[in-house]
């Protein structure tokens, strides 16, 4: 097999463009993607600065690297999530990338920082990991941005990511997430703007990035991801496209194009009044405390979460997962 | 071939030469969701496999 550009040997075949390349010239596609992604969705000015919102994982990194690569200011931000072995190891994938590109990186620890962690967020407040989790890595990234006067907030979604969340969100016709389904979510009443730069790239494609770069990830899962359906949408997408590739790029790119447009009405009107929490300041959609004072749903969580006892990550694991753990562990 | 899988981690070990989308075919593994490293590089679907090879075949579905 050949690279499609300089007919050297390639080193990955992407079915989708009907063609190999090397590594090179793999590179070339991803920054290419990427560039095309921030021009056509207007994200960032050439003098921003710009918060990375990293995992450890190689989306994250990826975007990151590419960022960073074309010349943007960038500061990393990992959030310590208290989710056992998985959080200690991903932190540390976090700081070797930000030390060897010698790039700035803020650390925030749920546990030390506010006095709970995911596990017990979830147990405490009864809801599933998945939630309490992004609820809260939300509401950080928001605060740290405004707080830091970063321009704006990016995360590692790529186009796996948004046509599996495009396809749940299509199972239910729930209008109002589709019409906010978008790349570039525009700063409002005190939300920074949030660009999401690797849409255009798959995952397998932001993995192989990783690889020829040399950039080290985490590779396992984390223990919560687990019979998530999310990653059930992502197989369901994945055969698919195995029968026809590029059907997941035509089907979230498509929906950019020609659907998103006819729901733009509706995610205007859903620019509506925003209130102060009484308890951090931040801006939230007016949610109201026994006390008559308006508080945001982290704020809510996290007065749960801190009067619970920790809750140790195997309690929430699947009785599966923790049986892989288990014999991981073995060795 | 030693094959090391993740997600758990575990290795198996294959007889006799292969090409990667002969493998994964082989193993029940989406060519879309894996990536075949060996030596620390990439090997393209139509790689060839030896007997004597190590190979990792890293997942890329991220379930967050
Ligand atoms: S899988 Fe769920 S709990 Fe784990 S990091 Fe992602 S969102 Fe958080
Ligand atoms: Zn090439
Ligand atoms: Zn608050």
């Amino acid at each position: 097999m050949k690279c499609r550009t300089c007919r050297n040997p390639a080193i990955i075949d992407l079915p989708r463009h009907n063609a190999n390349f090397c590594a090179e010239h793999l590179q070339q596609l991803c920054r290419r993607q990427v560039e095309k992604a921030i021009h056509d969705h207007r994200m960032f000015e050439p003098t921003d600065h710009l918060l990375v919102a990293v995992s450890g994982g190689k989306d994250s990194l990826a975007v990151w690297d590419i960022l960073h690569e074309l010349g943007y200011r960038t500061t990393g931000l990992y959030i310590a999530l208290g989710i056992g072995e998985y959080s200690h190891e991903s932190q540390t994938f976090a700081e070797d990338f930000a030390a060897r590109r010698g790039l700035p990186l803020v650390i925030e620890s749920l546990r030390d920082d506010h006095g709970f962690d995911v596990p017990t967020a979830a147990r405490a407040t009864g809801r599933v990991p998945c939630s309490a989790c992004g609820m809260s890595k939300r509401h950080i990234f928001d605060r740290v941005a405004r707080d830091g006067g970063y321009d704006a907030v990016v995360t590692g979604h790529n186009l796996d990511d948004e046509a599996a969340v495009l396809f749940g969100n299509a199972l239910r016709w729930d209008v109002e997430y589709l019409a906010r389904q978008l790349p570039l979510l525009p700063a409002r009443g005190g939300f920074p703007r949030k660009a999401k730069p690797l849409v255009r790239l798959t995952e397998r494609e932001t993995a192989a990035w990783c690889i020829v770069r040399g950039i080290d990830y985490i590779v396992d899962e984390c223990p919560m991801a687990a019979g998530n359906k999310h990653l059930a949408y992502k197989q369901a997408l994945n055969l698919i496209e195995e029968e026809s590739p590029g059907a997941k790029a035509s089907y979230y790119l498509g929906f950019l194009e020609r659907m998103a447009p006819l729901l733009s009405g509706l995610s205007a009107q859903q620019a509506d009044e925003l209130a102060s929490c009484a308890r951090c300041g931040s801006p939230t959609g007016a949610e109201t405390a026994t006390d008559g004072s308006t508080v945001c749903a982290f704020c809510r969580l996290s007065e749960k979460a801190r009067g619970h006892e920790p809750v140790p990550v195997e309690m929430l694991m699947s009785k599966s997962a923790r049986r892989a753990a288990a014999k991981e562990a073995r060795g | 071939m030693r094959v090391l899988l993740r997600n758990p981690r575990r290795e198996i070990t294959i007889d006799g030469r292969r090409r990667v989308h002969a493998l994964l075919n082989e193993l029940g593994l989406s060519r879309e969701a894996h990536l075949v490293i060996r030596n620390g590089e990439l090997v393209p679907g139509d790689g060839e496999l030896n007997d004597d090879d190590e190979i990792e075949i890293r997942p890329v579905i991220s379930g967050g």
